[in-house]
């Protein structure tokens, strides 16, 4: 029996676009169902009763919900091609923490960039820069994160880096300025089959962010 | 023991974070030595050497190197020492949700609770109503089973120890009780099984010592929403 995946996202979602290029990297064939999230469809609604977010992976039939548990969850159910997590107990464990480091860092201060005004816009600007920086000082001289291979810290990240220049033209700073080496692993991974697939033009989300800061209420 | 195979735990007594290594260090009877840290005064060399980013408790050094980050710690020992003793199931189904409930315990439940109890005032109504609702989702998940593990402790009991041990407490010093016997009888007995075990109770740190340490840094605070009825 043919396996049935099914991923209900919202295409500006950095975090479903984890989910998007760890399928891509397996070569799986799913199902890609865009969801409005003001008004939430009934499946997204009881595939995630929780949290009612995206991205949720339902496969065959049985929904898993948080993106990084879902790229755990595909490395380990398609475990043949292009493994996203090191097999060693100590890399891997490496990856989860940096994995769970981009997940409780960098969209806080992230959103700030474009979401707040004035003092509060430049120290989230600030935290963000340097919560890269620490990033970037991770990867070195490395071509990813994992090193040769792309893999889980790459998936974790690389949703942001569509938002980049949404965040400089809206926070009106550089990043490329300040973490070049950043900028130059975001355009490789960028090259890859399953991360052209999966993020969307920087464009569209440039003129996307007016319209979701109406949406929260944000001048 | 090679000096080199040395396993050290850098954690704070009192903390359900570091506790959950030695629960599972335990568990798996995996021998360790334990370095307590003062995480809120002067932070040791050693921690800072060993977590530089986050500069917090627990860090496990195995082989000189070092992981922070308890759930990480715990899928690390895991993965490194095969024991009959396994707290995460094998099927990668049943995986990742372990991994979701441990993350909702960790995120929706432990800060709710938290902020229910010690939150800036305006905020606790709200932070009650999340901790009730993030406890109730688990009191479902649980269900008649033993543990969330099943027979055994498994991954989502050992991100649930404060939920086992601690949340009592904290109800008792701060006057907020969101967790009841009778709206979550599941949760109340697997709380006592949880405790009750040999190698859990090893490691629990002593009741009154915690009740005076959150008496002291947060003052006895009587909040008017006494039990909560959603």
């Amino acid at each position: 029996m043919a396996d049935e995946v099914i991923l209900l996202d919202f295409w500006p979602s950095m975090f479903g676009m984890r989910t998007r290029i760890a399928l891509e990297e397996k070569n799986v064939k799913f199902d890609y169902r865009e969801q409005d999230l003001w008004n939430k469809s009934p499946i997204l609604l009881e595939m995630n009763p929780v949290h009612n977010k995206i991205p949720v992976l339902i496969h065959n039939g049985k929904p898993v919900c948080e993106s990084l548990i879902q790229v755990e969850y595909i490395d380990e159910v398609w475990p043949g091609v292009n493994p996203l997590l090191p097999s060693d107990p100590y890399q891997r464990a490496q990856a989860k923490f940096w994995g769970d480091y981009i997940d409780k860092k960098v969209y806080a201060s992230a959103r700030l960039t474009w979401g707040a005004k004035g003092e509060e816009q430049e120290a989230g600007k600030k935290e963000f820069i340097e919560i890269l920086k620490t990033l970037e000082s991770k990867l070195g001289d490395k071509i990813y994160f994992g090193g040769e291979t792309f893999g889980y810290v790459d998936i974790a990240l690389i949703g942001f880096y569509s938002w980049f220049e949404a965040y400089e033209k809206f926070g009106n700073f550089s990043i490329e300025a300040e973490c070049p080496k950043l900028i130059a692993w975001g355009k490789r991974c960028a090259e890859r089959e399953s991360v052209a697939k999966s993020l969307p033009d920087s464009e569209k989300i440039i003129k996307f962010v007016p319209e979701l800061k109406k949406r929260f209420g944000i001048e | 023991m090679n000096q080199e195979e040395q396993v050290t735990v850098l954690g704070l007594w009192g903390s359900p974070f570091s506790k959950r290594v030695e629960m599972v260090l335990k568990l798996k009877g995996i021998p360790y030595e334990y370095n307590e840290e003062d995480v809120y005064g002067n932070k040791s060399p050693m921690l800072l050497k060993y977590n530089p980013i986050h500069k917090k408790d627990p860090v496990l050094v195995h082989n000189g190197r070092s992981i922070a980050e308890s759930l990480v710690i715990v899928e690390y020992i895991e993965d490194t020492w095969k024991t009959s003793q396994t707290i995460l199931p094998q099927d990668p189904y049943e995986r990742a949700m372990a991994r979701f409930w441990a993350k909702h315990v960790d995120e929706k439940v432990m800060v709710a609770m938290w902020k229910a109890c010690w939150g800036p005032k305006s905020e606790r109504e709200k932070e009650t109503k999340e901790a009730y609702e993030g406890l109730k989702y688990l009191e479902k998940e649980l269900g008649d089973r033993h543990f969330f593990g099943g027979e055994t402790i498994g991954f989502v009991d050992i991100a649930a120890d404060f939920i086992g041990y601690w949340l009592g407490i904290v109800q008792e010093a701060s006057g907020v009780t969101i967790m009841t016997a009778e709206e979550f009888p599941n949760l109340q007995r697997r709380s006592k099984d949880f405790i009750g075990n040999d190698f859990i109770k090893e490691v629990l740190p002593p009741k009154q010592k915690i009740a005076a340490l959150l008496k002291a840094q947060f003052g006895s605070v009587t909040s008017k929403l006494n039990v909560i009825k959603v």
